[in-house]
């Protein structure tokens, strides 16, 4: 038994979750700060930015020495490649949280006006992608991380969707521009926020079943044995 | 150039012990093939019946069918041809201590009634570079003697011995265990390059080293050959939830 290693591989896997729930609660407080308008959310977002940051970085560090000083093979191997692969993912969930809380703080100089996007509906969209993604990594579950890839569909129509809704407005009411541009630019963060989920997923699908089905629309299941 | 290695049903005992179990598998002509597995698992057994070593220990048997090419090697050839065909490299190394390294060379082939100098001279030469030596030993090919070689040096004058009475398989039975890294480095880069021209099947402790230099690679586990595929497979995906065991650490 490799007990060091595997000890290692526990604490790798202990790191990105606590890197995967500061990752979810930016993207919670930024969508609470759109909904509220209350900035005390975006400075939250603003705030623990850094901190995603430092951990991407100290995650990183630990794959690398695993690599480096344990020669992992297999089911090791894979786990390791994707948490490097889920931890970029991450910290760009946290990127995304920060440019919304930077639009929603730009939206505060202009009138709060009603807009025909459902920009929460969205964001919970999103995020339950998150949610799933990081729940079939922790339960190592190949079937619901393919789940998660057919969301994405739903939350690129929403946000092509909005992006119509939003122009259209931009047309008819030249005055809401400002408001309709910075709505736009959330959607498509949110949708962004999707891609990543989707990014996790199909990591988790490669660490479990070790086939790589980026970039396919269809996922096979495992074949019966 | 190298032959194919087909084994069937092939059965090893030591005394009253089943050392091999019903093995089955091709192993390609002109390729690297790689066999782990714990200790005591049947790998060195196995490569032992493959030039018919095993059968030197008088308490040793083994059944089943062995085919080099088409040559089925306990029915159509005597051990002695075998061996010729089929050559060794052990773990430690072991020239003949009081010989020259020429003479460590040429001993296969001058056992084998080879007494034309001209001859031996071209195979102790096409051998020693085979073996990646040549350089190192060329101006003190009679002077030195094997024993006074590095250890690394010893593994490749052994190498070269092996592969100087042109054999078309040559098992290697943990070349590298007993040496430094840039030794090791050495006799894998040998390996790949004699790939090309024989059938090598090598057995090592080492999984990087299997990962490096074999196309194919075995898993052995209690006497029974658990998994044989593409190394890539094996040390990516392996089939066999007692591989992936195995290879990750999590029990040997």
């Amino acid at each position: 038994m490799r007990i060091k290693f595997h000890q290692s591989l526990d604490e790798l896997k202990e790191k990105l979750l606590v890197m995967a729930g500061m990752a979810e609660q930016a993207i919670q407080r930024a969508i609470e700060a759109y909904r509220t308008r209350d900035l005390s959310f975006c400075d939250l977002v603003l705030h623990s930015e850094p901190s995603i940051n430092h951990l991407e970085r100290e995650i990183d560090q630990l794959a690398l020495d695993l690599l480096a000083m344990e020669q992992p093979m297999a089911i090791d191997l894979r786990f390791i490649l994707s948490v490097i692969r889920i931890n970029a993912d991450l910290e760009r969930v946290g990127d995304q949280a920060v440019n919304i809380a930077v639009r929603v703080r730009e939206m505060q100089a202009f009138p709060n006006v009603d807009l025909p996007v459902d920009i929460p509906k969205l964001a919970a969209l999103a995020a339950a992608m998150v949610r799933k993604a990081l729940q079939s990594f922790i339960e190592a579950d190949d079937v619901m991380a393919a789940s998660v890839l057919t969301m994405d569909d739903q939350v690129d129509e929403m946000n092509q969707s909005a992006f119509y809704s939003l122009s259209t407005l931009i047309k008819e009411k030249p005055e809401m521009t400002p408001q309709a541009l910075n709505a736009i630019i959330i959607a498509r963060n949110l949708e962004r926020v999707g891609d990543h989920a989707t990014n996790i997923a199909e990591d988790v699908i490669f660490w479990v079943r070790g086939a790589d089905v980026r970039h396919y629309h269809q996922v096979r299941e495992p074949e019966a044995s | 150039m190298g032959v194919g290695i087909q084994v069937e049903n092939l059965n090893a005992w030591y005394g009253h012990t089943h050392t091999l179990q019903d093995i089955n598998l091709h192993i390609p002509a002109n390729h690297a093939t790689a066999l782990i597995g714990p200790s005591g698992c049947g790998k060195s057994t196995f490569v032992r019946c493959l030039n018919r070593m095993h059968e030197t220990n008088p308490i040793a048997r083994a059944t089943g069918v062995v085919k080099m090419g088409e040559i089925d090697i306990y029915k159509d050839a005597s051990p002695v041809e075998i061996r010729r065909r089929v050559g060794m490299v052990f773990q430690r190394p072991n020239p003949f201590p009081t010989m020259s390294i020429y003479d460590n060379v040429a001993s296969g082939l001058k056992l084998n009634g080879f007494r034309n100098r001209r001859v031996l001279d071209e195979v102790v030469e096409r051998s020693l570079k085979q073996s990646a030596l040549w350089d190192e030993v060329k101006n003190d090919l009679r002077k030195k003697s094997g024993a006074s070689l590095s250890g690394g040096q010893q593994q490749r004058l052994c190498i070269a011995r092996a592969l100087a009475v042109d054999p078309e398989v040559l098992l290697m039975d943990e070349p590298a265990s007993a040496l430094d890294p840039v030794s090791t480095s050495k006799i894998e880069d040998l390996i790949f390059q004699l790939k090309s021209q024989y059938t090598i099947v090598i057995v090592t402790h080492n999984m990087q080293q299997a990962a490096r230099v074999a196309e194919n690679t075995g898993f052995f586990l209690n006497g029974r050959m658990v998994e044989f595929d593409s190394t890539h497979k094996i040390f990516t995906n392996p089939s066999d939830k007692r591989t992936e065991d195995y290879i990750t650490g999590r029990f040997g």
